[in-house]
């Protein structure tokens, strides 16, 4: 018996060429990494789609199924309602900016040479800094009695009145405490943050464009905007995608900041501030309201997948070299 | 190696058997906070060496995520056996499954309710204890007597109503064009519970039924409060909200940065204030309205037994075994010493040397007539009040308009909570 077995496995395994067998080892590979996202991930996932049926107790026994009801309370909901606007919000002013932003600062890091990787470990280092030191400086900076930009405020205003134009003054603003300025004002401390990543990215995006469509284009006679149109855009086009997807998950996602930033009363003032992360945080874990807020984990994940399908249909165009 | 490894195996078997048979091990729960950890850890060395049947096991966890370890613990079957909830949580952890009622066969009914201060009551939820208290807290006020000195107030006269308070707080202040530079008073985390329970109560109406089925402040007593709270910063200048930034700001602020010259806090900040402040501080008594009623807000952490406990009848007389030695006198004294936290015991909180002491005093006084009011879903109806003095603050809404609103929400959740 085991002599056969043995021949039938030798008789298969020289049947197999090398391609092949390097292709069995890879996807003998794969599995471990396989097996951990379908147990640490998918598994969960679906766990998640279960429990927001089901109202939560630590005794499985004692969940009682209440079908889509968490769903119908959260098209009435305004909390959640706010959450969900602010998300988008957030997702709507971080992607463009940090984009633009990142883009624009790439292009100039490409025109120097020297001091280039100190410029970039700058504007990299947000990136790598816990979100609680960030929340925490800039609380002081935004800080109405204390903080540098009243201060800054300040100043112009003795300046506008010293030149004799104290129309142009502006008050004191109370930014994190501010309604309306909230949000925008968290919105600046995450584009700050995120720049980093998008210049590392777009650096190594633009050093990868051969010079030569560059030379050829000089040649036709185009000028720097043309190059930056036609040559760069369209060349850099696959890490723009990436760039676009993962800012905006990230942004769909943001917790750290909004949790850091307004510590008495977060997601505050007024749920201005308010991310779908935190609330479904909030409610899981303040409220003990597992089942709710894995209804809503459910609608941020179909909000995320059909956001990115959508992004990925509109910008992943074929690049034509 | 076979022969090795064998011998290992029943070692290590033989060992587990021995000590399962003769020791109960069970886990108690708690948040990092470094007094309270090291004073549990001097009950579990006295209870350990007292008790060689049981062995008790501290595991501490960052507050933020406390709750989040205990929900994904308990439902995995693991987590503690006996763990530590602030009292406010308790209406939500019994409907989760987190805790159990304590046994009634250890722990008797007419022993909690002669040997407790009444405010262990509010734990109370159809006629099960969940948990127990080491220690209580009650809210005063502190105030730094340089910083009264140095405006011209008496240093050992704190004010005693509100109005002397709202004086205080304007002499104290210090602005500097448009912003201020010194506040007379720092709002922050126990202001919620200022508003509620203690301007309510002082007022007339406590904020909710007895049956706590009923929201009791949508009238005029409710706008009253939060017209009172909300004015200290609009009409009368001398408080800010978020003065600093941070979770404990308006500690710190009082503090190390000295630019707050009063805060109302808990008899937790005892041990903070008296290790880091580098002037002469006093504390003193809530203030109250001009008909001179006295209330304050009394709150604890308890120990409460969860589904883990439970699950053998050893484990179970271990938990509720240690859940009354931490609540012991000796126990209570102890974390006085270690942590500052007044001790729940009626005849600790009677001992007129504590009422004498100059720190500890107020708070004692304060607790004779404190209430803990019931929750039911406190992170929700904190939300409810923040939500309610901001809408003032910061939109300009009338202290009428907001609390009716806030009122209707808290009805909202209390009506939830029955119906479920």
């Amino acid at each position: 018996m085991t002599g056969q077995s043995g021949s039938q496995r030798r008789s298969t395994r020289a049947r197999l060429t090398l391609s092949q067998r390097e292709a069995v080892y890879a996807y003998l590979f794969l599995l471990v990494p396989l097996v951990f996202f379908a147990t640490i991930r998918f598994w969960p996932a679906i766990q998640s789609f279960r429990l927001s049926l089901f109202t939560w107790h630590v005794d499985p026994a004692r969940r009682v199924f209440i079908g889509a009801q968490y769903y119908q309370e959260m098209l009435t909901n305004p909390v959640f309602h706010r959450a969900l606007t602010n998300t988008l919000l957030y997702a709507l002013i971080t992607v463009p900016a940090s984009i633009a932003l990142g883009l624009l600062i790439a292009i100039l890091l490409q025109a120097i040479t020297t001091g280039r990787g100190w410029y970039r470990a700058i504007y990299f280092a947000p990136y790598i800094t816990p979100a609680v030191a960030i929340a925490w400086v800039w609380g002081w900076m935004y800080n109405v009695n204390f903080g540098i930009f009243n201060r800054l405020i300040l100043s112009w205003w003795d300046f506008v009145e010293g030149i004799g134009a104290p129309w142009l003054a502006i008050d004191p603003q109370r930014f994190l405490r501010d309604p309306e300025l909230a949000l925008p004002a968290v919105a600046v401390v995450i584009i700050w943050q995120q720049l980093g990543f998008q210049v590392v990215i777009f650096l190594a995006g633009l050093q990868g464009i051969p010079r030569v469509y560059y030379e050829a284009a000089r040649i036709d006679g185009a000028n720097p905007w043309q190059l930056f149109r036609h040559v760069t855009i369209p060349l850099l086009n696959p890490v723009l995608v990436f760039a676009v997807v993962i800012t905006t998950i990230n942004a769909l996602q943001l917790f750290d900041q909004i949790v850091n930033i307004n510590f008495t009363d977060q997601g505050g003032p007024l749920n201005r501030t308010l991310s779908i992360a935190l609330y479904m945080y909030q409610e899981a874990f303040g409220r003990a309201r597992l089942g709710y807020a894995a209804a809503v984990t459910v609608v941020l994940f179909v909000l995320i997948l059909a956001i990115t399908l959508i992004q990925l249909r509109l910008t992943q165009r074929r690049v034509e070299y | 190696m076979k022969r090795l490894l064998t011998l290992v195996l029943a070692i290590g078997l033989l060992y587990s058997f021995s000590t399962s048979l003769a020791q109960t091990r069970i886990t108690y729960w708690q948040y990092d906070f470094n007094t309270r950890i090291e004073a549990m850890e001097q009950l579990i060395e006295q209870f350990n060496a007292a008790n060689p049947d049981v062995v008790v096991v501290q595991e501490t966890f960052p507050y933020d995520a406390y709750e989040q370890r205990v929900a994904a613990a308990t439902a995995a079957g693991q987590g503690p056996d006996v763990v530590q909830l602030f009292y406010g949580w308790v209406a939500a952890w019994q409907r989760a499954g987190y805790i159990e009622p304590l046994p009634q066969e250890h722990i008797d009914h007419a022993w909690i309710e002669d040997y407790f201060i009444p405010m262990v009551e509010s734990v109370k939820i159809d006629g099960e204890y969940y948990g127990l208290p080491t220690a209580v807290r009650a809210l005063a006020l502190f105030y730094n007597k340089d910083m009264f000195r140095e405006v011209g107030l008496d240093p050992e006269a704190p004010p005693q109503t509100w109005s002397e308070f709202v004086e205080a707080g304007q002499a104290l202040t210090i602005q500097r064009g448009p912003l201020f530079q010194r506040i007379g008073y720092g709002p922050g985390g126990q202001d919620h519970h200022l508003i509620r329970t203690v301007l309510m109560n002082q007022l007339g109406t406590p904020p909710y039924s007895a049956d706590n089925r009923e929201v009791l402040y949508d009238n005029e007593i409710g706008v009253e409060a939060l017209r009172t709270w909300t004015d200290w910063q609009l009409s009368d200048e001398f408080a800010v909200f978020e003065f600093i930034p941070g979770a404990g700001g308006y500690r710190d602020g009082f503090i190390n940065q000295e630019n707050i010259g009063m805060i109302v806090d808990g008899s937790f900040a005892i041990g903070q204030v008296r290790a880091n402040a580098q002037f002469d501080w006093g504390v003193a008594e809530l203030p109250t309205f001009e008909n001179g009623v006295q209330s304050n807000f009394g709150s604890f952490w308890m120990n409460a037994v969860t589904p883990r406990a439970y699950e053998n009848p050893e484990r179970l007389e271990a938990a509720a075994r240690f859940v009354e030695f931490v609540t012991s006198e000796e126990a209570m004294e102890l974390w006085l010493e270690v942590v500052g936290e007044l001790p729940a015991a009626r005849r600790l909180v009677n001992d007129p040397a504590l009422l004498a002491d100059p720190v500890n005093g107020p708070f004692i006084a304060g607790l004779a007539y404190a209430e803990a009011t019931q929750f039911v879903d406190e992170a929700a109806q904190r939300q409810v009040m923040i939500d309610a003095f901001n809408r003032v603050l910061l939109e300009g809404m009338d202290p009428a308009e907001s609390i009716m609103i806030a009122a209707a929400a808290d009805q909202a959740l209390l009506d939830a909570f029955a119906n479920d």
